[in-house]
Protein backbone atom coordinates (compact mmCIF):
# COMPACT_ATOMS: atom_id res chain seq x y z
CA UNK A 1 0.00 0.00 0.00
CA UNK A 2 1.36 3.64 -0.67
CA UNK A 3 1.97 6.22 1.74
CA UNK A 4 -1.04 7.90 0.23
CA UNK A 5 -3.43 5.18 1.14
CA UNK A 6 -1.61 4.86 4.43
CA UNK A 7 -3.01 8.71 5.30
CA UNK A 8 -6.33 7.92 3.55
CA UNK A 9 -6.37 4.73 5.89
CA UNK A 10 -5.94 6.74 9.30
CA UNK A 11 -8.37 9.55 8.50
CA UNK A 12 -11.36 7.53 7.59
CA UNK A 13 -10.42 5.08 10.44
CA UNK A 14 -10.36 7.92 12.56
CA UNK A 15 -13.74 9.57 11.56
CA UNK A 16 -16.28 9.33 14.55
CA UNK A 17 -19.34 9.12 12.64
CA UNK A 18 -17.80 6.12 10.54
CA UNK A 19 -16.94 4.11 13.62
CA UNK A 20 -20.62 5.02 15.12
CA UNK A 21 -21.76 3.11 11.96
CA UNK A 22 -19.64 0.40 12.79
CA UNK A 23 -17.91 0.70 8.96
CA UNK A 24 -14.85 -0.84 8.22
CA UNK A 25 -12.86 -0.01 5.25
CA UNK A 26 -11.75 -3.48 3.42
CA UNK A 27 -9.34 -1.95 0.44
CA UNK A 28 -8.09 1.64 -0.85
CA UNK A 29 -5.47 2.74 -3.12
CA UNK A 30 -4.73 4.68 -6.57
CA UNK A 31 -8.47 6.34 -6.51
CA UNK A 32 -10.82 3.44 -5.55
CA UNK A 33 -12.30 2.57 -1.92
CA UNK A 34 -14.30 -0.04 -0.51
CA UNK A 35 -16.22 0.05 2.76
CA UNK A 36 -18.58 -2.54 4.37
CA UNK A 37 -21.21 -1.92 6.83
CA UNK A 38 -22.80 -4.63 8.97
CA UNK A 39 -26.71 -4.43 9.35
CA UNK A 40 -27.49 -2.79 12.78
CA UNK A 41 -31.10 -2.52 14.33
CA UNK A 42 -29.94 1.39 15.13
CA UNK A 43 -30.38 1.84 11.34
CA UNK A 44 -33.35 0.67 10.51
CA UNK A 45 -35.75 3.28 8.61
CA UNK A 46 -38.52 1.70 8.43
CA UNK A 47 -39.68 -0.94 11.62
CA UNK A 48 -42.44 -2.77 9.73
CA UNK A 49 -39.52 -4.67 7.62
CA UNK A 50 -36.16 -3.84 9.20
CA UNK A 51 -35.09 -2.32 6.01
CA UNK A 52 -32.07 0.40 6.37
CA UNK A 53 -32.54 4.11 6.59
CA UNK A 54 -31.62 5.52 3.10
CA UNK A 55 -29.45 7.80 5.19
CA UNK A 56 -27.12 5.33 6.46
CA UNK A 57 -26.70 4.45 3.34
CA UNK A 58 -25.84 7.90 2.40
CA UNK A 59 -23.29 8.55 4.98
CA UNK A 60 -21.49 5.28 3.92
CA UNK A 61 -21.48 6.40 0.03
CA UNK A 62 -20.41 9.68 1.39
CA UNK A 63 -17.35 8.11 3.25
CA UNK A 64 -16.75 5.57 0.13
CA UNK A 65 -16.45 8.16 -2.44
CA UNK A 66 -14.28 10.68 -0.04
CA UNK A 67 -11.37 7.84 0.75
CA UNK A 68 -11.64 6.87 -2.95
CA UNK A 69 -10.38 10.95 -3.59
CA UNK A 70 -8.49 11.12 -0.55
CA UNK A 71 -6.27 7.63 -2.25
CA UNK A 72 -5.89 9.33 -5.68
CA UNK A 73 -2.63 9.66 -6.83
CA UNK A 74 -3.12 13.15 -7.56
CA UNK A 75 -5.10 14.08 -4.78
CA UNK A 76 -2.65 16.02 -2.25
CA UNK A 77 -4.88 15.89 1.03
CA UNK A 78 -8.09 16.11 2.13
CA UNK A 79 -11.22 16.40 0.80
CA UNK A 80 -14.91 17.76 1.31
CA UNK A 81 -18.53 16.85 -0.55
CA UNK A 82 -20.03 19.43 -2.72
CA UNK A 83 -22.72 17.35 -4.07
CA UNK A 84 -23.91 13.64 -3.43
CA UNK A 85 -26.76 12.47 -6.05
CA UNK A 86 -28.01 8.89 -4.39
CA UNK A 87 -30.25 6.47 -6.66
CA UNK A 88 -32.11 4.06 -4.58
CA UNK A 89 -32.77 0.82 -6.85
CA UNK A 90 -34.16 -1.62 -4.26
CA UNK A 91 -34.49 -2.00 -0.21
CA UNK A 92 -31.33 -3.81 0.94
CA UNK A 93 -31.97 -6.86 2.62
CA UNK A 94 -32.36 -6.76 6.19
CA UNK A 95 -29.79 -8.95 7.89
CA UNK A 96 -26.72 -8.49 5.37
CA UNK A 97 -24.21 -6.65 5.39
CA UNK A 98 -23.71 -3.24 2.97
CA UNK A 99 -20.65 -2.78 0.94
CA UNK A 100 -19.50 -0.12 -1.19
CA UNK A 101 -17.04 0.31 -3.82
CA UNK A 102 -16.18 4.10 -5.31
CA UNK A 103 -13.92 5.15 -8.13
CA UNK A 104 -12.50 8.60 -8.22
CA UNK A 105 -12.95 8.68 -12.29
CA UNK A 106 -11.65 12.29 -12.28
CA UNK A 107 -9.65 14.49 -10.55
CA UNK A 108 -8.17 18.26 -11.66
CA UNK A 109 -6.69 20.91 -9.29
CA UNK A 110 -9.56 21.68 -7.45
CA UNK A 111 -12.61 19.13 -8.33
CA UNK A 112 -12.49 15.58 -7.59
CA UNK A 113 -15.55 13.51 -9.81
CA UNK A 114 -17.01 10.06 -7.87
CA UNK A 115 -19.10 7.46 -8.82
CA UNK A 116 -19.96 4.80 -6.59
CA UNK A 117 -22.11 1.65 -6.21
CA UNK A 118 -23.93 0.09 -3.12
CA UNK A 119 -24.58 -3.72 -2.91
CA UNK A 120 -25.94 -6.07 0.38
CA UNK A 121 -24.84 -10.47 -0.23
CA UNK A 122 -26.94 -10.11 -3.63
CA UNK A 123 -23.79 -8.54 -5.55
CA UNK A 124 -25.93 -9.21 -9.09
CA UNK A 125 -28.03 -6.22 -8.17
CA UNK A 126 -26.96 -2.77 -6.65
CA UNK A 127 -28.99 -1.32 -4.08
CA UNK A 128 -28.06 1.89 -4.52
CA UNK A 129 -25.72 4.27 -6.44
CA UNK A 130 -23.95 7.95 -6.47
CA UNK A 131 -22.22 10.50 -8.36
CA UNK A 132 -20.59 12.84 -6.28
CA UNK A 133 -18.29 15.62 -6.58
CA UNK A 134 -15.66 16.55 -3.59
CA UNK A 135 -13.03 19.15 -3.56
CA UNK A 136 -9.96 18.86 -3.80
CA UNK A 137 -7.90 20.28 -0.36
CA UNK A 138 -4.37 20.66 -0.41
CA UNK A 139 -4.02 19.62 3.56
CA UNK A 140 -5.93 17.21 5.37
CA UNK B 1 -76.48 28.17 9.89
CA UNK B 2 -74.26 27.46 13.18
CA UNK B 3 -70.50 25.81 12.63
CA UNK B 4 -69.72 23.15 15.08
CA UNK B 5 -68.10 24.30 18.18
CA UNK B 6 -64.31 24.14 17.34
CA UNK B 7 -62.63 21.33 19.45
CA UNK B 8 -60.73 22.58 23.12
CA UNK B 9 -57.34 23.43 21.79
CA UNK B 10 -55.29 20.73 24.14
CA UNK B 11 -57.35 18.30 22.46
CA UNK B 12 -56.17 19.46 19.25
CA UNK B 13 -53.11 19.21 20.23
CA UNK B 14 -52.63 15.79 22.36
CA UNK B 15 -54.02 14.58 18.57
CA UNK B 16 -51.30 16.15 16.59
CA UNK B 17 -48.49 16.08 18.96
CA UNK B 18 -49.41 11.82 19.71
CA UNK B 19 -49.22 11.42 15.69
CA UNK B 20 -46.13 13.03 15.52
CA UNK B 21 -44.38 11.24 18.12
CA UNK B 22 -45.68 8.03 16.94
CA UNK B 23 -44.42 8.59 13.67
CA UNK B 24 -40.89 9.95 14.81
CA UNK B 25 -40.52 7.29 17.96
CA UNK B 26 -41.11 4.48 15.05
CA UNK B 27 -37.84 4.82 13.15
CA UNK B 28 -34.58 3.38 15.18
CA UNK B 29 -32.23 5.41 12.83
CA UNK B 30 -33.84 9.11 14.03
CA UNK B 31 -33.64 7.89 17.28
CA UNK B 32 -30.05 7.10 16.76
CA UNK B 33 -29.41 10.29 15.03
CA UNK B 34 -30.97 12.57 18.31
CA UNK B 35 -33.61 14.01 15.92
CA UNK B 36 -36.59 15.71 17.17
CA UNK B 37 -39.24 17.65 15.55
CA UNK B 38 -41.37 20.94 16.11
CA UNK B 39 -44.56 21.04 15.19
CA UNK B 40 -46.13 24.56 15.01
CA UNK B 41 -50.01 23.92 13.03
CA UNK B 42 -48.43 21.62 10.37
CA UNK B 43 -45.59 22.90 10.01
CA UNK B 44 -42.49 20.85 10.93
CA UNK B 45 -38.64 21.86 11.73
CA UNK B 46 -36.52 18.92 12.18
CA UNK B 47 -33.79 19.39 15.07
CA UNK B 48 -30.38 17.53 14.80
CA UNK B 49 -28.87 17.39 18.35
CA UNK B 50 -25.30 17.13 18.57
CA UNK B 51 -23.50 14.98 19.46
CA UNK B 52 -19.43 13.80 18.94
CA UNK B 53 -20.65 11.01 16.88
CA UNK B 54 -22.10 12.91 14.21
CA UNK B 55 -18.24 14.13 12.85
CA UNK B 56 -16.54 13.63 10.08
CA UNK B 57 -13.70 15.90 9.88
CA UNK B 58 -12.03 15.87 13.57
CA UNK B 59 -9.59 18.20 12.53
CA UNK B 60 -11.71 21.08 11.78
CA UNK B 61 -14.28 19.80 13.09
CA UNK B 62 -16.90 19.72 11.00
CA UNK B 63 -20.66 17.55 10.70
CA UNK B 64 -19.97 13.94 8.90
CA UNK B 65 -21.81 14.74 5.54
CA UNK B 66 -23.72 11.41 5.46
CA UNK B 67 -25.19 13.01 8.95
CA UNK B 68 -26.14 16.08 6.72
CA UNK B 69 -27.46 13.77 4.38
CA UNK B 70 -29.82 11.48 6.53
CA UNK B 71 -31.06 14.16 8.49
CA UNK B 72 -32.10 16.24 5.51
CA UNK B 73 -34.06 12.96 3.82
CA UNK B 74 -35.18 11.98 7.10
CA UNK B 75 -36.91 15.72 6.99
CA UNK B 76 -37.67 15.60 3.60
CA UNK B 77 -39.30 12.10 4.32
CA UNK B 78 -41.53 13.45 7.29
CA UNK B 79 -42.37 16.51 6.22
CA UNK B 80 -44.19 14.15 3.12
CA UNK B 81 -45.62 11.57 5.30
CA UNK B 82 -46.80 14.24 7.47
CA UNK B 83 -48.97 16.12 4.62
CA UNK B 84 -49.65 13.12 3.50
CA UNK B 85 -51.54 11.58 6.68
CA UNK B 86 -52.50 14.82 8.51
CA UNK B 87 -56.31 14.91 6.73
CA UNK B 88 -56.22 11.63 8.43
CA UNK B 89 -55.55 12.02 11.43
CA UNK B 90 -57.65 15.26 11.66
CA UNK B 91 -60.99 13.79 10.44
CA UNK B 92 -60.42 10.95 12.80
CA UNK B 93 -59.60 8.34 10.23
CA UNK B 94 -55.79 7.70 11.87
CA UNK B 95 -56.42 6.96 15.57
CA UNK B 96 -52.71 8.29 17.04
CA UNK B 97 -53.06 5.84 19.75
CA UNK B 98 -53.02 3.07 17.03
CA UNK B 99 -50.07 4.76 15.27
CA UNK B 100 -48.28 4.21 18.93
CA UNK B 101 -48.80 0.85 18.87
CA UNK B 102 -47.03 0.20 15.70
CA UNK B 103 -50.17 0.26 13.43
CA UNK B 104 -47.81 2.51 11.25
CA UNK B 105 -48.85 2.90 7.39
CA UNK B 106 -46.45 2.59 4.53
CA UNK B 107 -44.03 5.08 4.38
CA UNK B 108 -43.13 6.87 1.35
CA UNK B 109 -39.57 5.41 -0.39
CA UNK B 110 -36.80 7.08 -1.79
CA UNK B 111 -36.34 7.00 -5.49
CA UNK B 112 -32.98 9.49 -5.78
CA UNK B 113 -31.74 12.63 -3.11
CA UNK B 114 -29.66 14.95 -4.51
CA UNK B 115 -27.47 17.18 -1.78
CA UNK B 116 -25.84 20.39 -2.47
CA UNK B 117 -23.03 20.99 0.63
CA UNK B 118 -22.54 24.76 0.85
CA UNK B 119 -20.63 25.12 3.86
CA UNK B 120 -19.27 23.05 6.46
CA UNK B 121 -21.49 21.63 9.38
CA UNK B 122 -20.61 23.46 12.42
CA UNK B 123 -20.11 20.86 15.46
CA UNK B 124 -23.63 22.17 16.75
CA UNK B 125 -27.41 21.59 16.27
CA UNK B 126 -28.83 21.66 12.69
CA UNK B 127 -32.37 22.60 11.76
CA UNK B 128 -34.18 21.64 8.00
CA UNK B 129 -37.31 22.44 6.85
CA UNK B 130 -38.78 20.88 3.49
CA UNK B 131 -41.49 22.08 0.74
CA UNK B 132 -43.38 19.18 -0.42
CA UNK B 133 -42.67 20.95 -4.20
CA UNK B 134 -45.06 18.15 -5.58
CA UNK B 135 -47.40 14.64 -4.21
CA UNK B 136 -49.22 12.85 -7.04
CA UNK B 137 -50.71 9.44 -6.51
CA UNK B 138 -47.44 8.22 -7.40
CA UNK B 139 -43.96 10.40 -6.96
CA UNK B 140 -43.68 13.43 -4.88
CA UNK B 141 -40.86 15.37 -5.32
CA UNK B 142 -39.21 17.61 -1.98
CA UNK B 143 -37.27 20.08 -1.57
CA UNK B 144 -35.62 20.83 2.19
CA UNK B 145 -32.62 22.96 3.41
CA UNK B 146 -30.87 22.81 6.76
CA UNK B 147 -29.09 25.84 8.77
CA UNK B 148 -27.53 26.49 12.37
CA UNK B 149 -26.75 29.89 13.18
CA UNK B 150 -28.85 31.61 10.49
CA UNK B 151 -32.12 30.42 8.74
CA UNK B 152 -30.64 32.95 5.82
CA UNK B 153 -27.18 30.91 5.48
CA UNK B 154 -28.35 27.89 5.34
CA UNK B 155 -24.98 24.88 5.16
CA UNK B 156 -27.15 22.15 3.13
CA UNK B 157 -29.95 21.54 0.88
CA UNK B 158 -31.12 18.82 -1.28
CA UNK B 159 -33.98 17.90 -3.40
CA UNK B 160 -35.53 14.22 -3.22
CA UNK B 161 -38.28 12.42 -5.35
CA UNK B 162 -40.11 9.59 -3.35
CA UNK B 163 -42.46 6.63 -4.87
CA UNK B 164 -45.50 7.06 -2.74
CA UNK B 165 -47.05 4.06 -1.21
CA UNK B 166 -49.73 1.88 -3.37
CA UNK B 167 -52.01 -0.23 -2.63
CA UNK B 168 -52.42 0.74 0.56
CA UNK B 169 -55.86 -0.55 1.31
CA UNK B 170 -54.91 -3.59 0.45
CA UNK B 171 -52.49 -4.22 2.93
CA UNK B 172 -54.76 -2.80 5.30
CA UNK B 173 -56.53 -5.81 5.02
CA UNK B 174 -53.86 -8.31 5.15
CA UNK B 175 -52.73 -6.85 8.58
CA UNK B 176 -56.40 -7.21 9.70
Amino acid sequence: MGEKSQLARQFIEAIPHAQELGMVLTDIGDGTAEISMPYDVKLIGDPDTGVIHGGAVSALMDTCCGAAVMSHPEAPGGTATIDLRIEYMRAATPGQTITTKATCHHISRNVAFVRAVAMDEDRERPVATATAAFSVEAKF
Amino acid sequence: MSRPRPEPMQVVKQRRDAALAALVNSVPYIRFLNINFDRRGDELTGQMNFDQKLIGNPFLPALHGGATAAFLEMTAMMALNWQHLWPKIESGEIDPADLAAGKLPRQPKTIDFTVDYLRSGLPRDAYARATVARSGRRFASVRVEAWQDHKDRPFAQAVGHFLMPQGEDKRDVKKG
